[in-house]
């Protein structure tokens, strides 16, 4: 397993340069410098701009000292926020923001979805599965700024109960995660619900039953580890996507978390940030790929992996 | 299984031996026995048939040389609640919902169908190629997939809109179709490539391959049938995902071009709209329950197909 383990870091390598390669590449295709908004610039200052972020230099060059200044973690100027460095000033506070938000999301996803599948494959065409089913529906038919926006029209403006937005105080967590946990959890349940189903008619529960296991046992110990296996599937890319931010969540709740820097980025042409921000998330989505992976080692012994 | 053979096999045992039904007509008859697949086709039926009703709405108008109803204001004062004149209410700039709504689901639905269609255009090719040559070129092509699947996809999505913002409605219209579909083939070619992996080895395949079929003719006499299921369930459960896709673009400004609307721009126009003192709910409602509906009518018909199609399924 060790071992495995150490190819699979080994193997990072490779995939965070070829990562690395395409969005540098994509980053300079697309047409447009990012100083377009800047017009009306003297040319020997503009030439100076662009000598700062390496842009008089040869493709291969640029390429290499933008890599460089990520790799030793230095970090390089922002072109959008002057005088901030990508890393220091911008994704260092931000990225636990997102983290923290994600992390929460992401937890009260796994419990709601896991306990709303296990209780409605138990009970299949029962009131408490057409009730959660349909929550989950709800989850999945709806884009997350909807969903969003009437939790906070009900919760925050109608009810008072929970502030508009902003991020400082345990309270106003939890719209947010709420609101981020809504898709996940639809998924969870969902996945939970199926591999329950047909988990529960494997010859290993009719044993454990004639053993004589309390239902409690036979769903939560032996069933819902097996049943469990494709949620980690789905877990290890939906970690790296959640704990990376959401735009739409941040900007509806003013959350200053990373997921704003992944759109603007883009859409300002900011090149040290938008490729801090891809090698933030590719770094998130290979190692929680792996997480999910020895996960699966974990959860079915039958898996071994050489 | 409740597949009796028919009457005829009884009299004539040799009967019983043929094949009665292919695979998929087998598994076309388990989805008819799901009811709950089956209302969602109703479903998406009748969103269909109301986004192609809106169309007609706006070409009559057109040809009356009037313009078309999703973007003309209207007189009096705006928003107005649902009445009986309008049935959706109207938007602040005085124009009818039901047209916008249902214009929307004309949008919403071509981008759905559009993912799916690349998905099953690059991502069955690319799936099949790289599962049935194996070795390298599999190597290199998951590689490939696996590196654009590490891109925040809407890093591609913004630059490709991006590369053609300056053209004019329709080329951006299709550049948005691009990337929504650039992005969904992934997962399709992906699933695919598992199952040809898998039926390389089965045992009528390497019969084929003994009697001296070509590639070719395995790949679309022996593979592809047994993939019908595989790529039918993964472009369903793509149009859902595509149609939320476009609606986030919406969200950040980049979806279509105004007067063209769809449920996703509705949506975010509404949400815009929205604001403590007077509650336009009719903006909100009306296009999201649309939204609703198609996205839950595709995801039953998805799970129906893969319990068809999935002989375990039973």
């Amino acid at each position: 397993m060790v071992h495995y383990i150490l190819r699979r870091l080994l193997y990072f390598i490779p995939t965070l340069i070829a990562i690395y390669a395409v969005a540098f590449l994509l980053m300079h295709a697309a047409p447009g410098s990012p100083f377009v908004q800047e017009k009306g610039m003297p040319p020997e200052v503009l030439e100076a701009r662009k000598a700062e972020f390496y842009l008089d230099r040869p493709l291969w060059q640029q390429f290499g000292l933008c890599a460089w200044d990520l790799v030793t973690l230095r970090g390089h100027q922002s072109i959008r926020y002057p005088n901030r460095n990508v890393i220091h000033d911008i994704l260092i506070p931000a990225f636990p923001v997102s983290l923290a938000l994600g992390v929460c999301a992401l937890g009260l996803a796994v419990v709601v979805g896991t306990a709303a599948g296990v209780a409605s494959a138990a009970r299949p065409r029962s009131l408490i599965d057409y009730v959660s089913m349909a929550g989950a529906l709800i989850g999945i038919s709806q884009p997350s700024f909807v969903i969003a926006t009437v939790l906070m029209a009900i919760f925050a403006f109608a009810l008072r109960l929970l502030p508009v937005g902003g991020w400082g105080s345990p309270s106003q967590i939890v719209l947010p995660a709420v609101a981020l946990a809504a898709l996940p959890a639809a998924y969870i349940a969902r996945l939970v619900r199926t591999g329950m189903i047909e988990t529960l008619s494997a010859d290993f529960i009719r044993t454990a039953r004639a053993k004589g296991l309390t239902e409690r046992q036979v769903l939560l110990h032996h069933a819902l580890k097996t049943a469990w296996l494709p949620v980690l599937g789905y877990l290890g890319p939906a970690a790296a996507a959640i704990f990376t931010g959401s735009f739409v969540i941040e900007k509806i709740f003013a959350i200053p978390g990373v997921g704003q820097h992944f759109v603007d980025s883009a859409l300002h042409r900011d090149h040290p940030l938008i490729l801090a921000t891809v090698l933030l998330y590719a770094v998130m989505l290979v190692v929680f790929n792996l997480l999910a992976d020895v996960g699966y080692a974990w959860l079915d012994p039958r898996i071994r992996y050489e | 299984m409740s597949d009796r053979p028919p009457a005829s096999a009884l009299l004539c045992p040799v009967a019983a031996l043929r094949p009665a039904m292919s695979p998929v007509a087998l598994a076309m008859r388990r989805f008819r026995r799901n009811r709950l697949a089956l209302a969602g086709l109703v479903v998406l039926a009748l969103v269909l048939a109301g986004s192609l009703a809106g169309m007609v709405w706006n070409e009559v108008a057109l040809a009356r040389g009037q313009t078309e109803p999703f973007r003309t204001p209207l007189a009096g004062i705006h928003p107005q609640p649902p009445s009986l004149a309008h049935p959706f209410g109207t938007d602040p700039l005085g124009r009818d919902m039901l047209a916008r709504t249902l214009m929307g689901g004309c949008v919403s639905l071509a981008v759905g169908m559009a993912a799916a269609v690349v998905s099953i255009l690059i991502g069955t090719v690319w799936g099949i190629t790289s599962g049935y040559a194996g070795r390298g070129a599999d190597t290199v092509m998951m590689r490939i997939v696996d590196v654009l699947y590490g891109l925040p996809y809407i890093l591609l999505v913004i630059l490709l809109l991006v590369l053609f913002a300056e053209q004019t409605t329709w080329v951006r219209m299709v550049v948005l179709f691009m990337a929504i579909g650039g992005v969904s083939w992934l997962t399709m070619a992906r699933v695919v490539r598992g199952q040809v992996l898998a039926l390389r080895e089965a045992e009528f395949v390497q019969a084929a391959r003994a009697v001296g079929s070509g590639a070719a003719r395995i790949i679309v006499r022996e593979m592809l049938p047994n993939l019908t299921g595989t790529i039918l369930v993964c472009a369903t459960l793509t149009v859902p995902l595509a149609v939320l896709q476009e609606s986030f673009l919406s969200f950040l400004g980049l979806g279509v071009p105004p007067p063209l609307a769809s449920w996703g721009t509705l949506a975010s126009d509404a949400i815009e709209a929205l604001n403590p003192v007077r509650v336009y709910w009719w903006l909100l409602v009306m296009p999201c329950v649309f939204l609703g509906a198609t996205l839950l009518g595709l995801n039953f018909v998805g799970d129906g197909l893969r319990d068809a199609f999935d002989p375990r399924a039973r």
